[in-house]
């Protein structure tokens, strides 16, 4: 089967265009570097199936960050027969430097011009014919948001072809083919094209994959060196200033710029990023996210509580008490939890966050929060993992490829996972709002901040030395399709339906097991350790260890532990307070864990595992304490 | 006014105003992620505005708005265009 890549920078529309073409079975959204994984999809291209496979947003293919590397790393694997070049048609000028980057690499190339309409809005009118002319490969307009172009793409794919390479000037080319005399052998072992590895080479990328050897020899240092002094810059600035002007020449050549229009998008910056007025927004922003939450949650949790629990009374009654009745009883209450008390939070609470990412907001938050993540010694950008995380930590762990080196990354991903993701913050309102009153669960969301913020400072001076800095694009607002949004929340939300609610199920089953053969007292006395200093009762313990599982699980099980769905009954709430605090922090659940490895190594994940247990304890204590006093 | 040719911090262009790079002091990374968002010499840059508490600014480059933090702007020195 024939492998298609999509390859675009960031924001070009590259993960809706792929949702478009595959159904959607990815996550979208408006900002840099959402799509950190290969995600790939089947579609039919001229009648036969092939295989789209969606890359990282990347500037350039010499590589930055750490998606970018992998972007082009999978580029250069030998996997890809055939590369779509997603533009963004309203930035076509700086877009086609990456087209022309690719156009070295050699692959048959097709170039999509997305965003059409954004370019239109901008009064940017664009020759696809000409543009074809010039680069030689087949030139399609889209507006993937609409699903405008997509079958013309789709035959265009079978026209693929390699683009006409760009020269460049006259030193730089003598540099090139100096290069290219040594390194010959380097680019037959690698499958590459010669030219290309000769001018990666010449960038000083030594780290080639597929060029094993960081083989510099004397000659290509010496052509580098050459090309340092003649321009007075990195040869890498020096390529990339030439490709940059050969893209500019390309646009003038193919476009013509008539009068922007300027509307609301271009406004709203002067008041939502205003140097005043801009926080308290950010504040109301947020407040009013989790109010709705709440709000929405509540209501329906209220509605869908009482049947249930009605129900569930009435089947425990009608099976009798054998140990299989047990067990089915046990299941059903997994079952019914899952959509009485998880769905309604869930739901708006993904539904929220997909529309402030769609609309473009979370590069603001990132930018209006900068000065603020210095104090931690991280930068802006360590808040576009930090406000995923509160929608899941697996996510949050995964975005922290955006950040530039390792340093950034442990420390944003060891405070990311103690930002309360959903699942926690089900235990935050199910039971500390639900019993103690939501002003108390706001107060566990305020010392959350307070106690990340505490060992971010910590952090900073075990791990000192600050990254280079922000350096983030800001896109423009965009008004989000319905259609999208909804699409988004249930590929979130299918996370949960086919992983999360069969464990729920059968973790329920098996506690009531656990329960009927007498073993949870055993297992509560195994973690007695961590409930007798909290001062939480002893059968809180088996809903600790089964969070490790899934979070929200905590809750849920709370309900069988005690044998009540009156949790006011068994729990104090100065109790349920320090329990909801506990949760917060103490170690993230297995598939964070398993992210965190991924990414981190096992030995950084240790490390993040014993921070958060430690924080745990720590913000327990202090609830204790607190709970005693007031 | 001669002011025109001085080489600015870009942090110091008022804001609204532009001014076109002139050169990007540092490492050869940052100089690459900034060209390659259009930040380069030669490029033409303006100031949109710049965040309290010692924040980031903002910049407007070929269109396209990007955030640089403070540590990153002072590397960058512009000549103000009128
Ligand atoms: N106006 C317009 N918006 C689009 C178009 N394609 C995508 N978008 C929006 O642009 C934003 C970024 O798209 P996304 O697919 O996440 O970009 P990626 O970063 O390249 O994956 C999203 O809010 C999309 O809804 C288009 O053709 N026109």
């Amino acid at each position: 089967m024939k492998r298609i890549a999509l390859v675009g920078q960031p924001n070009a529309g590259k993960s809706t265009l792929f949702n478009a073409l595959v159904g959607y079975r990815a996550v979208a959204s408006n900002f840099p570097g959402t799509t950190v994984e290969l995600l790939r999809g089947k579609a039919l291209v001229g009648g036969r199936p092939v295989e789209i496979v969606d890359l990282p947003g990347t500037y350039s293919l010499l590589a930055g960050d750490r998606a970018e590397q992998l972007a082009r790393d999978f580029l250069t694997s030998g996997e890809v027969d055939v590369v779509v070049n997603v533009l963004d048609a309203s930035l076509l000028s700086r877009s086609l430097e990456l087209t022309l980057e690719l156009a070295e690499l050699g692959f048959p190339l097709v170039v999509c011009l997305n965003m059409l309409d954004e370019a239109k809005h901008k009064g940017i009118e664009i020759d696809g014919e000409r543009l074809s002319a010039l680069l030689g490969v087949p030139v399609v307009g889209t507006v993937a948001a609409r699903g405008v172009g997509l079958k013309r793409l789709l035959s265009a794919i079978l026209d693929a072809r390699p683009a006409r390479p760009r020269r460049y000037s006259a030193d730089v080319e003598r540099a090139i083919s100096r290069v290219e005399e040594v390194s010959g052998p380097l680019a037959e072992a690698s499958g590459l094209p010669p030219r290309y590895v000769a001018i990666r080479l010449l960038a000083g990328d030594s780290s080639p994959e597929g060029l094993a050897e960081p083989d510099l020899s004397p000659e290509i240092e010496a052509a580098r060196e050459e090309l340092r002094r003649a321009r007075g810059e990195d040869p890498a600035l020096v390529l990339s200033a030439e490709r940059h002007a050969s893209a500019v020449r390309l646009f003038e050549e193919v476009a013509k710029v008539g009068h922007a229009r300027v509307g609301w998008r271009e406004r709203a910056d002067d008041v939502l990023m205003h140097p005043l007025l801009a926080y308290p927004i950010l504040a109301a922003v947020l407040f009013g996210l989790f109010w709705l939450v709440f709000r929405v949650g509540g209501t329906l949790e209220g509605l869908l509580l009482p049947p249930l629990e009605g129900l569930s009374d009435w089947l425990g009654a009608a099976l009798g008490g054998g140990l299989v009745a047990q067990l089915l009883v046990g299941a059903f209450q997994g079952l019914w939890a899952g959509v009485a008390i998880v769905l309604p939070y869930l739901v708006p609470f993904l539904f929220l966050l997909a529309l402030l990412e769609d609309v473009g907001y979370l590069p603001r938050v990132g930018y209006l929060l900068d000065a603020l993540m210095h104090r931690m010694g991280l930068h802006g950008k360590s808040v576009i993992p930090f406000l995923l995380g509160y929608g899941c930590s697996v996510p949050a762990v995964l975005a922290t490829r955006i950040l530039e080196n390792d340093r950034d990354r442990l420390v944003t991903a060891g405070l990311a996972v103690m930002v309360p993701c959903a699942g926690r913050a089900i235990v935050v309102f199910g039971l500390v709002g639900r019993y103690v009153g939501p002003g108390w669960a706001l107060f566990l969301y305020v010392l959350n901040l307070a106690v990340i913020a505490l060992a971010g400072w910590v952090l900073k001076r075990v791990f000192p030395g600050t990254g280079p800095g922000l350096i983030l694009e800001i896109p423009p607002y965009r008004l989000p399709a319905l259609r999208t949004l909804l699409g988004k929340v249930w590929l979130r939300l299918k996370d949960f339906v086919v992983v999360a609610w069969p464990l729920l199920v059968g973790t329920s089953a098996a506690f009531a097991l656990i329960e009927a053969l007498g073993w949870a007292g055993m297992l509560n006395s195994g973690v007695r350790f961590l409930t007798w200093p909290l001062g939480i009762p002893a059968p809180a313990g088996v809903p600790l260890v089964f969070g490790i599982l899934r979070k929200e699980l905590s809750l849920v099980m709370l309900t069988q532990a005690f044998g009540t769905a009156d949790l006011s009954l068994a729990l104090s709430q100065g109790q349920m307070l320090v329990f909801a605090g506990f949760v917060l922090f103490y170690m993230p659940c297995l598939a964070t864990l398993a992210a965190l490895g991924r990414e981190l190594g096992w030995k950084r994940t240790a490390l993040v595992l014993l921070l958060t247990t430690g924080v745990a304890l720590l913000v327990g204590l202090f609830l204790r304490s607190l709970a005693l006093l007031v | 006014m001669n002011l025109c040719f001085e080489e600015l911090p870009l942090a110091s262009l008022p804001p609204g105003k532009a001014g076109q790079v002139a050169r990007v002091q540092g490492g050869r990374g940052v100089a690459l992620r900034l060209a390659r968002l259009g930040i380069r010499p030669g490029a033409v840059v303006r100031l949109v505005n710049s965040g309290p508490f010692a924040g980031p600014l903002l910049v407007e480059v070929e269109g396209l708005r990007v955030a640089l933090g403070r540590g990153v702007a002072r590397r960058i020195f512009v000549r103000p265009l009128p």
